[in-house]
């Protein structure tokens, strides 16, 4: 038996009292393609930060091509010929794609050697794996999927032979995708090992030759690809049959609620984001929106729940919104009965330091009811009324005094949700409600949505998981580039179709 | 997740902080030759040994009170507000001006509109920074320290060209009229029948500064504005989301600094010179920041803080009476504590926290 | 105003440039980065203090000059471990140095000299003195000819004016100083050192991932802050001044921290808001009151020029001026 490209024996590692990564042992073969799969927080970041000496494992062994060795910092990781493309991009933003290159890989004390030697070289990478980027464009200039390149070309220009991609495609267009696949087949072939890590069982099955899952911060399984199937990982990732499908009866939609027509809207830096959107939603429908991150979703949520100003036609049961004077601010927007669970939960639903009581509060601290007098407000009502909503919505621990922060993932979704569904809104507005949140919580989530909706309410659902787009949905819209590619209804589509949509490529095209 | 316990974190660091920075102050007492515990004993008897010493102290930690006041409130809605001397500087003005204006009748209808008009003056000085702050996005740090030096400059021009009594030559104002004059701690205290020193400048504007606790106390923790200024301090993105104003925010947590700031000037400028002279505020907008940051921006941390540097400050003046060491060793003391409990707050708190955590372990 | 009055004022103002344009550079390699320093004038006050003690005790300006360094080293030393070591407030930090300096320079001098916190005075080789480049006219001349120095050069042609009034006749420091400016482009942009600095103080992580040590080069940028500043004190008491007074550095690192911002972090822009500040300076300095039209400008508003110049750019009106990205952030490692 030859010797594994990489090997991990025993490997732990704890932060505080919690156990991030236990007894955790893997093989991988060089030439081939391994994937790390698990849920959010199931500790494949944290298992790959030690491999690049991000992190010192508490207990456990790393061999390099049989060689025992340790890696106490990211040089020696570099030394031992292990590259690694993290999923939020580690580029100088205003330097240059040769300037990044080299930076720590620098040939002497002058930069004028470097420079000339990596622009040479990045012809030849180039040539070999179809990595083609312009050497002296800002890296601020450039597309995300042209970003990750610039990743991939640095571990290589480095020579790393290991290359671990974290999550590579959460911010890639499926195109940019297919493209990143096709790459990293070549290196394959051309003789590199790379661990890929991801919670997507697509890509997992589309590219790699073996599989490890990963749950709890413990390693389930390692199978051949070939031998297994998505049904048989995703049981493995969370330990227990998956129920794919939301238990709902079918919708019952009444009357439009919100409205949409040609909504576009300009980020910071004056990209436009949203491209004359339309789209309405009826009381009693969930409308789901697919689309890969990035995509203007974010822009749609935040426009319409008066974090950004848009341009346009948007009204609420017939009545015009203010999408850019006075009264286009998150206070209006609840005001008139639109609630807003953001996509960030933690920078912008909450805020970590409060107390669940005030971020019960938080939003709708100008209720009335929230009032002592016109100076004061009433500290002990909200808390009385942050008790109650904790307890029906099952929050744990149900302690009002405790800091946000020292919530669960989806205990502190549940107080955001608890918030603004309690709110009894016309609208309500929903990003992301079940990333990081464990299994036994999503389905709660989903319940309390579904709820909403047959409440005679309109919901306005955005995620990147396709799966919960699908089983949520009651019709579902997919976002490509700042514009509406198509509406489709979940029982008369499929992945494959959304897929292409998501890509950009309508139905007459593909 | 296991946490230091709360009363560790608002009493035990900044206790350990000033230990580690009182005794580096005695080494360097001890290396130019003196006795540090001589030193010791002479700031704690000029400073709180008797009525006259508290007299001063005490004035002192009324500056401090309404500087770390100002300090805080900005602090809680995510802004550092390094102007406080400037604001303080333009107090000065805004209380002359009133001071000035009308033969007072009284003092008590004086200190009303003259609290006031520095608070105005004050408040005015902070809203430039504010908007540009929150319209331009100018880092506000640097903007409150240009706005330092600034205001240094308007009031050096006011003294010398416009308020300056002709044929002076000092650059200073006349003397405010006796209807102006605020009772002293002497005064306000021989009415109960509490003898106290009659010299020094202690005065009413204590009162003051203490009802200024507990209106920024109420105003953080107990009003709405409160609520969106800690909720925007503590997540700008958040108070988005939620819809609170950054531009409203952040003018109104400068203002009301800017303001805090500048009714120092009541105790310093009309209760203590009685007239406007240069540099009336001798740092007390600096020290805002140690005492914000040593009172962990709590109105009664600010309290004991403010006493804290107020004791150092007349304890340092004494020391340069009666001993061979200069006052500027206080100022060292000062940097020591800002230091410690401010910029090197890590440096006691890790140590701390992992005994805290090792400890916890213990137990279970 | 004439040719030559003109000519003097300019000299002057590249006299009061040289503290500021040491110190911004200081603050410069400090904030690109990525750590904030508004405690250029404590470290300054403290090199100045040190140097002209040292200076005046050995007799030798060189030996002065190192311990000017030193001291600012140190202090810069102290500023490193707050802000990087201990993640803590770079802003307070800054504060702290300032506060710190401001006592200890007086608390030691008194305690080493005894004149009321002040050293002695300089002279000799206890201070650098003018260089007198070749055909010059200067004090040699003067003393050959036996008439002033002023008339001598009155009378020259306006290059030989230009050549002996403003260009020769500095300090060696002056020189050095602008010397720097070159220096420490080539540094910055030419150079891996460079390269690395300027990536810290835009995307730490970048750095780290690539397996340079974020604190380690942090440090080497704080530590050429406290060089520099170093030099900018000791400039001030040994070849400006003759000796150190009380709180000598008259808020210099501060109009050195308003001429970084001003100059958008780049050292030739560094060269021209500094040569202007000085220039402010040293109108003050000469004229007290000058006169526009009918309109008299007061001495207190060109006092605050540069400072209200600052607020301008800051607000961006004229050219925005945009501070490196990570800068006054300690950097904790993520994922």
């Amino acid at each position: 038996m030859s010797d594994a490209a990489i090997e991990l024996r025993g490997i732990s590692k704890a932060f505080g009292p919690v156990q991030a990564n236990k007894d955790i042992s893997i093989r991988v073969m060089p030439g081939t393609i391994h994937g790390i799969i698990g849920e959010n927080g199931a500790g494949k970041s944290t298992l790959m930060s030690i491999l690049y000496g991000f992190y010192k494992a508490d207990a456990g062994e790393i061999f390099i091509n049989g060689e025992q060795t340790t890696i106490p910092d990211s040089q020696a990781a570099i030394r031992a010929g292990i590259g690694m493309v993290f999923q939020h991009f580690k580029l100088v933003r205003n330097f240059s794609v040769v300037e990044n290159i080299i930076l720590g890989a620098e040939d002497g004390a002058l930069l004028q050697p470097s420079i000339t030697k990596a622009r040479k070289s990045l012809k030849q990478l180039a040539e070999e794996y179809e990595l083609n980027v312009d050497p002296d464009a800002l890296i601020e200039d450039l597309s995300v999927g042209h970003r990750q390149r610039v990743e991939i070309l640095k571990a290589l220009y480095r020579e790393a032979d290991i290359l671990i991609l974290d999550e590579p495609t959460g911010v890639l267009t499926p195109a940019e995708a297919d493209q990143l696949f096709r790459i990293l087949e070549r290196l394959k072939a051309e003789g590199k090992t790379i661990i890929l890590i991801t919670h997507k069982l697509r890509e997992i099955m589309h590219i790699t030759d073996t599989v490890s899952v990963m749950r709890r911060g413990e390693m389930t399984a390692t199978v051949k690809t070939a031998e297994t199937n998505p049904q048989e990982l995703a049981e493995l990732m969370v330990g227990r049959k998956v129920l794919l499908n939301v238990d709902k009866a079918p919708a019952q939609p009444g009357a439009p609620v919100l409205e949409v027509e040609g909504l576009s809207v300009h980020d910071g830096d004056g990209v436009q984001r949203l491209k004359g959107v339309s789209l309405n939603v009826r009381a009693g429908e969930i409308l789901g929106i697919a689309g890969v991150a990035g995509n203007g979703q974010t822009e749609l949520l935040e426009v319409l729940g008066g974090m950004m100003r848009g341009t346009g036609n948007v009204r609420l049961n017939g009545d015009e919104i203010d999408l850019t004077g006075k009264y286009s601010d998150g206070q209006s927007r609840r005001a008139r009965g639109i609630s807003h669970v953001p996509e960030e939960r933690q920078d912008e639903g909450l805020i970590l330091e409060f107390a669940a009581w005030e971020n019960v509060a938080f939003g709708y601290h100008h209720d009335p009811d929230y009032q002592r007098n016109a100076m004061f407000m009433n500290n002990a009502a909200i808390r009385a009324e942050t008790a109650a909503k904790m307890e029906r919505f099952d929050v744990r621990p149900p302690i009002t005094n405790l800091a946000a922060r020292n919530f669960s993932g989806g205990n502190q979704q549940k107080i955001v949700l608890a918030r603004e569904i309690e709110r009894n809104p016309d609208l309500l507005l929903v990003g992301q409600p079940t990333r990081g949140v464990d299994i036994g919580a999503i389905e709660f989530i989903h319940k309390r949505i579904v709820e909403l909706r047959d409440a005679g309410k309109a919901i306005l659902l955005v995620s990147v998981e396709l799966d919960e787009i699908m089983s949520l949905s009651d019709r579902i819209a997919v976002m490509f580039d700042g514009q509406i590619m198509g509406e489709r209804l979940p029982g008369e589509t499929d992945e494959k179709e959304l897929g292409l949509l998501m890509a950009g490529i309508t139905g007459d095209a593909a | 997740m296991e946490r230091m316990p709360r009363w560790a974190d608002i009493v035990l660091i900044p206790l350990v902080s000033l230990i580690v920075a009182f005794m580096l102050s005695g080494l360097m007492i001890l290396a130019t030759g003196e006795d540090p515990m001589t030193a010791a004993t002479t700031m704690i008897q000029g400073a709180l040994g008797s009525t006259y010493g508290w007299g001063y102290t005490l004035y002192y930690a009324t500056n401090f009170l309404f500087t770390g006041l100002a300090v805080a409130v900005a602090f809680h809605a995510g802004l550092f507000n390094i102007g406080g001397e400037g604001q303080a500087t333009l107090g000065g003005l805004g209380v002359a001006l009133v001071c000035l204006a009308l033969p007072w009748p009284h003092w008590t209808l004086a200190i009303v509109f003259a609290a006031l008009g520095g608070a105005v003056f004050g408040a005015a000085w902070a809203a430039i920074p504010a908007y540009l702050q929150a319209k331009r996005d100018s880092h506000i740090v640097i903007t409150t320290i240009m706005f330092n030096f600034i205001a240094a400059a308007v009031l050096n021009y006011v003294l010398v060209n416009l308020l300056r009594p002709a044929g002076s030559m000092d650059p200073a104002s006349a003397k405010f009229p006796e209807g102006t004059n605020l009772p002293t701690l002497h005064e306000i205290l021989a009415v109960v029948g509490i003898p106290f020193s009659k010299s020094p400048p202690a005065n009413v504007s204590l009162f003051l500064a203490l009802g200024a606790c507990v209106a920024v106390w109420a105003l953080i923790w107990r009003t709405r504005i409160g609520f969106e200024m800690r909720s925007f301090g503590k997540s700008p993105r958040a108070a988005d989301y939620a819809g609170i104003s950054t531009t409203k925010i952040t003018m109104i947590a400068m203002l009301i600094s800017g303001g805090l700031a500048g009714m120092m000037a009541v105790n310093s400028v009309m209760g203590e010179s009685e007239r406007l002279v240069l540099n009336s505020v001798e740092g007390a907008g600096f020290i805002g920041i140690a005492v914000a940051l040593m009172g962990r921006n709590h109105p009664f941390g600010i309290l004991i803080a403010a006493v804290l540097f107020g004791f150092l400050y007349q304890g340092g003046a004494e020391l340069g009476l009666w001993t061979k060491i200069p006052r500027e060793m206080v100022i060292v003391i000062q940097a020591l504590v800002i230091l410690f409990t401010g910029a090197l707050d890590n440096m006691v708190r890790w140590p701390l926290e992992r005994l805290f955590l090792s400890v916890g372990k213990g137990d279970r | 105003m004439d040719f030559l009055e003109l000519l003097q004022v300019l000299d002057s103002s590249l006299r009061l440039a040289i503290p500021l344009l040491l110190a911004c550079l200081a603050g410069l390699f400090s904030e690109r980065a990525g750590i904030f320093d508004i405690g250029l004038e404590g470290k300054m006050l403290g090199a100045a203090m040190m140097a002209a003690a040292i200076a005046a005790i050995t007799g030798n300006v060189w030996l002065g000059l190192l311990a000017g360094i030193f001291a600012s080293v140190v202090l810069a030393g102290i500023h490193g471990l707050a802000s990087i070591t201990f993640r803590g407030d770079q802003l307070i930090s800054g504060v702290a140095i300032n506060f710190l300096a401001a006592g200890l320079t007086v608390v030691v001098a008194q305690d080493w000299f005894a004149q009321g916190g002040r050293t002695p005075s300089l002279d000799g080789a206890a201070r650098f003195n003018p260089i007198e480049l070749p055909f010059a006219i200067g004090p040699s001349d003067a003393a050959e000819t036996g008439r002033r120095l002023n008339e001598l050069i009155a009378e020259a042609s306006p290059i030989q004016q230009v050549y002996s009034e403003l260009i020769s006749g500095h300090t060696l420091l002056v020189y050095l100083a602008l010397l720097a400016v070159p220096l420490s482009w080539w540094v910055l942009y030419r150079t891996r050192f460079g390269l690395r600095l300027r990536a810290v103080g835009e995307a730490p992580e970048a750095v780290d991932t690539a397996g340079i040590s974020v604190i380690r080069l942090r440090f080497v940028a704080v530590i050429l802050c406290g060089v520099l500043c170093g030099i900018a004190g000791a400039y001030l008491s040994t070849a400006l001044l003759g000796g150190f007074v009380k709180d000598m550095t008259a808020g210099r690192g501060f109009i050195a921290l308003a001429a970084l911002i001003f100059a958008k972090w780049r050292p030739w822009y560094a060269l021209s808001a500094t040569l202007l500040f000085g220039f402010l300076q040293a109108v003050v300095v000469r004229y007290q009151n000058v006169e526009v039209g009918n309109f008299t400008v007061p001495v207190q508003f060109m006092d605050a020029l540069p400072y209200i110049l600052t607020v301008v750019i800051l607000a961006g009106f004229v050219g925005k001026a945009v501070p490196p990205r990570a800068g006054g952030q300690p950097y904790v490692k993520e994922r």
